[in-house]
C-alpha cells in the first residue's frame, strides 16, 4: 500500500517538474554570446583561437579553458567563471603575460608604405595605402600586435596609451591592513 | 611651494579600535572584582593564565603568517577574548583549562580564519564549547560563593586545585557546589517544585547567592559601555528582552515548575552574554533591525537549552549557532537607502 | 518651521570657523598671471575664443561654451593672451589640461556692463540667457552650468520650492558665512530674482545655527527687501546638512529619488554664492569672474576670506594673507572633508574653488594607519545616505563590482563620515572612489571593445564579400572560356604539321 502511495506521489512530483521545466523555461542568451560579451575583443589570437568569438565558442563547447586570455586579464577570467559557475584559474602564461593597454604606434620615417601591416590588423585600425604612409589611428587600435611580425623595416612600436583626465581613475588603497592582522 | 599629497578626509579619524576594547576592559573591572571577591582566587588563575596563553599564541600565530606582532598584539583584542573566557570557566578549574581554552580560542577560532575581523564564530564561546564537550568533569568544579564559604580558602589551596593537585576529597567537596542553574536543572528533573528547590543554600532572594552581585556588577558595566556609546542598545536590550518574556510566559503558564524571569537574567552568562559576549562586533549582526533579530534569537535559544537542552547554560551555544545566522540576518535587514523604496 | 532629520552625519565635529570669520571679506590684489582652465564645469569643456597675442577686457568672453551642458569664461581682468597650453589644474589627478593664460597689465580696463532696471521687465527665457552668458555654474563646489539648472520650463517641472543653500557643513570653510552677512541684501534680490524666474511659491534660505551674527543679518536684509515668499531658517550643525539631498530632506522631508534630480519633486537648491552671481549677472551687468573664497589654516599667517578673481594662482592668494606659517604641510583645495591635495600653489583657483586649507600636520591627518574592518556597523549608523559602508568596502576591496552596485554605490556622496567614525581607520571613501572609478573605466571599456568586435565583424564581412566577389568572377571567366573553346569544334580544323609529313 505505502509502495504504491510512493509512486503515486513520485509521479505528480515528477510531472510538477516537468510542468515546471518547461512553463518557466528562461530563454537566454546563446551561452556563446555572453562569453563573447566579456572578452576584449582585441582579436589577437594569443588564446590560439582566431579570434575572440571561436574562442568563446570552444569555452562554451569546453574545449578550451577559461583562462588562456592575457588582454582580458584576471578580471575578465573572474567574470567568465562567474558566468560559468566555475572556480576560476590563474591566467596561462603559456598564452602571455597580462600588460597595460598598448597602441601601436608606426614610426613614419621608416615606413615603406608596404600594406602588409594593414593587411593584418584585425579592425581596420591602421589608415594608409600602397606606397603611401601608413598611420595607426590610436582610438581603434586594441593592442593585439599582429602588425608587428609582418613589418619587413620593423617600424611599428608599442607604447602605452595617453593618459589625458577622462582615461583618469583613482588607484585601489593598498592593502595595508593586513600590516596588523 | 611644492606640498606632498594624500586623500581626503584629512581629519584624523576619533575612535580606534585600541579605545574600545579599553573601554571594555574598564566595564569588565566591577564585575571582574565582584567575581573574585565572591568565588575566590581561582577566578584571578584563571584570567592570568588565559590572557597570558592568548597573547602568547597570537604573537606566535602572527609569527608564523609573516605578519606584524605588535600592532596586533596591542590592539587589546586578544586580551578581551581571553577575559571573556576566563570569567565563563569553572571558578576553580585546573590550569589546563584556560589554557587550551585560550589557544583554541585564539588560534583556532580566530586565526585560522583570517584573524581579526574575518572569524564567523565568537572565539571565547567556541574555546568554552569545545572544553565544555571535551572536558565535562572537569567543567563543573565552580566554588560556593563567599558568603557561604566554611572551609579556609585561602591562595595556597587554590593554587593547589589548580596546578591539579587536588586535596582531599572532602575539602573539594566542603568548597565547591554546583551553580544554581545546573541544581534548578538537576532538581526539577527529579520532579521537586521551584519553591522545594530554592530553599536550599546557594539561592538568594532573585537568584544564586553570590551571581546576583556578579551579574549587578557586570550590568553596571554593560550599562557604562552603552553610555559611553562603544556598544548600542539593541543587542543587550534583544537579549534580555525576550529572555525575560519567554521566561516570564512560562512562570505564569507553569508556576512550580519554571524559575522567575528574573532568575534567568541574574543567572549565569546571561548578563555577560547580553553586554559584553553577543555585542562582540566581528561576529554579531551589523544592521540595526538585523541585531535585535540577532540577540532576540540567543534569548530564546538560551532559554531553550536552559530548560529542555543538555547544558546549565545555554549562552554560549546560542550564540555560536545564531552567528551562523547573522551573514542571512544581515542580508535581509539592510536599510532602506536614502531616494530608494 | 518644521525640520526633518537625515540618517547618520557627525553633530560633533569640529567647526574651526572661528580661525576665518572674523575678518571683513578683503579684495585681492590683480595677479601678475590669470590662468582658465577651459574645463571648470560639469559638461563639455569651452571652446577657446580668443589668439595668442590676443589683447583682452575685464569681463570679455575667451572662451565659448561647447553644447548645452557647458558654460563660457570670462578674463577678470585687461591683459595680454600669452599662451593657450596644457598648464596643471586643481584635480586630484595632478594631470595638466588645457588653459588660457594671460599677463595682466596694471591698466585693469574693463568692458562696460550691461545692467538691468528692473528684471521683471524682461522675459523669462532673457534673464536664463544672461545667466547662461555670464558663465554662472553652481559655486557650492558641484560647477553644474547653473542656466541649464534653471531652464525648467523645457522640462514641465512645477517648481513649488526654492532653497538657498547657505549651510556650509564643511569644517574651517566660512565664504558663504561672510558673504552672508556683508552681502545678504544683493543675496536676497536673487533669490527675488530667481522666484520670477523658476515661478516657485516659496523660497527657503538656510544656514546652520552655528552662526548667530549670520542669521541675525540676513532676517534683517529679509524683512526690509519685504518679499513674504522669501523665509529665513536655522538648521542644526551637522555635518552634511549642506549635502543637497540632505539639506532637501531636512528642509522639506522629501528624498530625492534614487536616479533623479531634485526638480523632479518640484525643487531647485542653489548656493548662496551662485545667486550672489545671478544677482550680479543680471542687475548689475557683470560675468562671472570673482569668488569670494577662504584661505585658512594653521599654515597661512592670516587666514580670513578674499574677494579673488577666478583665475589667480594660488600663491598669490596665499601672498594676500601674509605667506605661509613654517607648519604649513598640505595644501587642500575645499575642505578638510571632501578636498583635495595640490602639489604645489602655482595652480590656478577656478569657479568652483570656495576654500583653500593651508593645513598643518596638527591640523590633518597626514596618513592614516589602517586595520582590519571588526565590522562594528558604526560607518552606517553615520551614512547620510543610509548605505551600508561595510558592505560596500569588502566588495570593492574584493573588486566585486556588480555586487557593489546593486548595493547602491552610486548613491554615495562621498561625504567622509564613515571614514571619521571608523575605529580601525579603513580610507573607505578612498576605495568607494575607486571602485566607482574602476566601474566607470570598466564601461568605457566595454564601449571601446564593443566598437572593436563591430569593427572587426565588418571587416570579416568585407573580406568574405571580397573573396566571394572574387570567385564570381572567376567562376564567370571560366565560364566565358568554356563558352569560347565550343564553336571552335564546329569548324574545320587546321592542318597539323604532322600531316605535311605524313603525306
Amino acid at each position: 500500500m505505502s509502495f504504491l502511495v510512493l509512486i503515486i506521489v513520485f509521479s505528480i512530483l515528477g510531472l510538477l517538474l516537468g510542468f515546471v521545466a518547461i512553463r518557466f523555461k528562461v530563454k537566454g542568451n546563446p551561452l556563446v554570446e555572453q562569453i563573447d560579451k566579456i572578452l576584449p575583443q582585441t582579436q589577437c589570437g594569443q588564446c590560439s583561437f582566431p579570434g575572440c568569438k571561436p574562442y568563446a565558442e570552444a569555452i562554451a563547447k569546453g574545449e578550451a579553458p577559461i583562462n588562456q586570455c592575457p588582454p582580458g586579464g584576471e578580471a575578465g577570467i573572474a567574470a567568465l567563471a562567474d558566468l560559468l559557475g566555475v572556480d576560476p584559474l590563474p591566467l596561462n602564461e603559456e598564452n602571455g603575460v597580462e600588460k597595460a593597454k598598448m597602441v601601436a604606434v608606426i614610426d613614419e620615417n621608416t615606413c615603406i608604405g608596404c600594406k602588409l601591416c594593414i593587411q593584418a590588423c584585425p579592425v581596420d585600425a591602421i589608415l594608409g595605402t600602397a606606397k603611401h604612409m601608413h598611420t595607426v589611428i590610436e582610438s581603434e587600435c586594441t593592442g593585439c600586435e599582429l602588425c608587428i611580425p609582418p613589418c619587413p623595416v620593423e617600424c611599428i612600436t608599442m607604447e602605452p596609451v595617453h593618459e589625458t583626465l577622462a582615461l583618469w581613475h583613482w588607484q585601489k588603497p593598498s592593502d595595508t591592513e593586513d600590516k596588523a592582522n | 611651494m611644492q606640498f606632498t599629497t594624500s586623500n581626503a578626509p584629512f581629519i584624523a579619524p576619533e575612535n580606534s579600535v585600541q579605545k574600545m576594547m579599553l573601554w571594555v576592559l574598564i566595564a569588565l573591572l566591577p564585575g571582574i572584582i565582584t567575581m573574585i571577591w565572591q568565588f575566590g582566587y581561582g577566578v584571578l588563575f584563571n584570567i592570568c593564565i588565559a590572557v597570558s596563553t592568548a597573547l602568547l599564541a597570537e604573537a606566535a600565530i602572527l609569527y608564523l603568517r609573516g605578519k606584524p606582532v605588535l600592532p596586533a598584539i596591542s590592539d587589546l583584542s586578544a586580551t578581551i577574548t581571553a577575559l571573556l573566557l576566563a570569567l565563563s570557566l569553572p571558578t576553580l578549574a585546573p590550569w589546563w583549562i584556560p589554557f587550551v581554552g585560550a589557544a583554541i580560542a585564539i588560534i583556532i577560532a580566530k586565526h585560522l580564519y583570517g584573524g581579526l575581523g574575518y572569524n564567523p564564530f565568537n572565539p571565547a564561546m567556541i574555546a568554552f564549547a569545545i572544553l565544555m564537550v571535551s572536558f565535562p568533569k572537569a567543567m563543573t568544579v565552580w566554588t560556593l560563593p563567599q558568603t557561604l564559604q566554611q572551609a579556609g580558602f585561602d591562595f595556597s589551596s587554590v593554587l593547589s586545585i589548580v596546578a591539579d593537585q587536588l586535596p582531599a576529597k572532602e575539602f573539594i567537596d566542603a568548597v565547591t557546589a554546583a551553580t544554581p542553574l545546573d541544581e534548578l536543572k538537576t532538581q526539577l528533573n527529579l520532579g521537586k517544585t521551584i519553591t522545594e528547590i530554592q530553599q536550599a543554600d546557594i539561592f538568594g532572594q532573585y537568584a544564586g547567592k553570590g551571581w546576583e552581585w556578579v551579574s549587578c556588577a557586570y550590568l553596571l558595566g554593560g550599562l557604562w559601555l552603552m553610555y559611553k556609546k562603544v556598544i548600542s542598545w539593541h543587542i543587550p536590550v534583544g537579549l534580555l528582552g525576550v529572555l525575560f518574556v519567554i521566561a516570564l510566559l512560562f512562570y505564569l503558564l507553569e508556576p512550580g515548575h519554571a524559575p522567575s524571569p528574573l532568575f534567568h537574567l541574574l543567572s549565569g552568562g546571561a548578563i555577560l552574554g547580553a553586554f559584553f559576549i553577543a555585542t562582540d562586533p566581528v561576529t554579531a549582526a551589523t544592521t540595526i533591525k538585523g541585531r535585535l533579530i540577532y540577540a532576540s534569537l540567543i534569548g530564546l535559544l538560551t532559554y531553550i537549552i536552559r530548560t529542555w537542552g543538555g547544558y546549565p547554560d545555554g549562552i554560549a551555544f546560542a550564540v555560536i549557532i545564531v552567528n551562523m545566522a547573522v551573514p542571512t540576518i544581515d542580508y535581509y535587514t539592510q536599510p532602506r537607502v536614502y531616494g530608494h523604496h | 518651521m518644521k525640520l526633518w532629520r537625515f540618517n547618520g552625519g557627525l553633530p560633533a565635529l569640529a567647526e574651526h570657523k572661528n580661525e576665518s570669520i572674523h575678518l571683513a571679506i578683503e579684495t585681492a590684489p590683480l595677479p601678475k598671471q590669470l590662468i582658465y582652465p577651459l574645463s571648470q564645469h560639469i559638461g563639455a569643456a569651452a571652446t577657446a575664443s580668443v589668439n595668442v597675442g590676443d589683447r583682452v577686457l575685464g569681463g570679455q568672453k575667451i572662451a565659448q561654451a561647447n553644447g548645452v551642458i557647458s558654460a563660457p569664461v570670462h578674463t577678470a581682468s585687461s591683459g595680454t593672451v600669452v599662451s593657450i597650453a596644457e598648464h596643471p589644474i586643481p584635480h586630484p589627478s595632478g594631470l595638466p589640461a588645457p588653459c588660457i593664460i594671460i599677463e595682466t597689465d596694471e591698466l585693469d580696463e574693463h568692458l562696460a556692463p550691461s545692467p538691468i532696471e528692473d528684471f521683471r521687465q524682461s522675459p523669462i527665457s532673457e534673464l536664463i540667457n544672461i545667466v547662461r552668458e555670464a558663465g554662472i555654474v553652481g559655486l557650492g563646489g558641484a560647477a553644474f552650468p547653473t542656466a541649464t539648472k534653471l531652464d525648467v520650463q523645457n522640462k514641465s517641472s512645477n517648481i513649488q520650492t526654492l532653497i538657498l543653500n547657505g549651510a556650509e557643513c564643511e569644517p574651517y570653510i566660512s565664504c558663504d558665512d561672510r558673504l552672508l552677512r556683508e552681502r545678504a541684501e544683493k543675496v536676497i534680490e536673487g533669490i527675488d530674482i530667481l522666484l520670477y524666474i523658476l515661478g516657485a511659491q516659496q523660497a527657503i534660505l538656510a544656514i546652520e545655527d552655528n552662526s548667530p551674527e549670520t542669521f541675525k543679518a540676513i532676517q534683517k536684509a529679509t524683512a526690509e527687501y519685504a518679499n513674504p515668499l522669501i523665509s529665513t531658517v536655522k538648521i542644526p550643525t551637522i555635518y552634511p546638512t549642506g549635502g543637497e539631498k540632505q539639506l532637501i530632506k531636512t528642509l522639506t522631508g522629501k528624498e530625492v529619488p534614487a536616479g533623479h534630480i531634485p526638480a523632479d519633486i518640484g525643487i531647485v537648491s542653489l548656493n548662496v554664492g551662485t545667486v550672489y552671481a545671478i544677482q550680479q549677472a543680471i542687475v548689475e551687468g557683470l560675468p562671472l569672474t570673482t569668488r569670494i573664497i577662504t584661505i585658512t589654516g594653521d599654515g597661512v599667517k592670516k587666514p580670513h576670506n578674499l574677494e579673488a578673481k577666478i583665475g589667480t594662482p594660488i600663491k598669490d592668494l596665499i601672498d594676500c594673507c601674509n605667506g605661509y606659517t613654517s607648519v604649513a604641510e598640505r595644501l587642500i583645495m575645499g575642505g578638510p572633508m571632501m578636498g583635495f591635495a595640490l602639489p604645489t600653489d602655482e595652480i590656478p583657483i577656478v569657479k568652483a574653488s570656495n576654500c583653500i586649507l593651508a593645513a598643518s600636520s596638527q591640523e590633518v591627518a597626514t596618513e592614516k594607519d589602517p586595520m582590519p574592518c571588526i565590522r562594528c556597523g558604526q560607518c552606517a549608523s553615520a551614512c547620510p545616505a543610509s548605505l551600508l559602508p561595510q558592505q560596500l568596502y569588502w566588495l570593492s576591496r574584493s573588486d566585486q563590482f556588480q555586487k557593489a552596485e546593486k548595493l547602491n554605490l552610486f548613491d554615495c556622496i562621498e561625504c567622509g563620515c564613515c571614514d571619521i567614525v571608523c575605529p580601525s581607520h579603513i580610507p573607505l571613501v578612498q576605495h568607494f572612489r575607486y571602485a566607482k572609478s574602476a566601474i566607470k573605466s570598466q564601461r568605457l571599456e566595454k564601449q571601446s571593445s564593443d566598437k572593436a568586435r563591430d569593427r572587426f565583424e565588418a571587416r570579416e564581412a568585407r573580406l568574405a564579400q571580397e573573396k566571394a566577389e572574387r570567385a564570381e568572377r572567376s567562376r564567370k571567366k571560366k565560364e566565358a572560356l568554356k563558352n569560347k573553346e565550343k564553336p571552335t569544334l564546329a569548324t574545320p580544323k587546321a592542318p597539323l604539321p604532322s600531316d605535311n609529313v605524313e603525306n
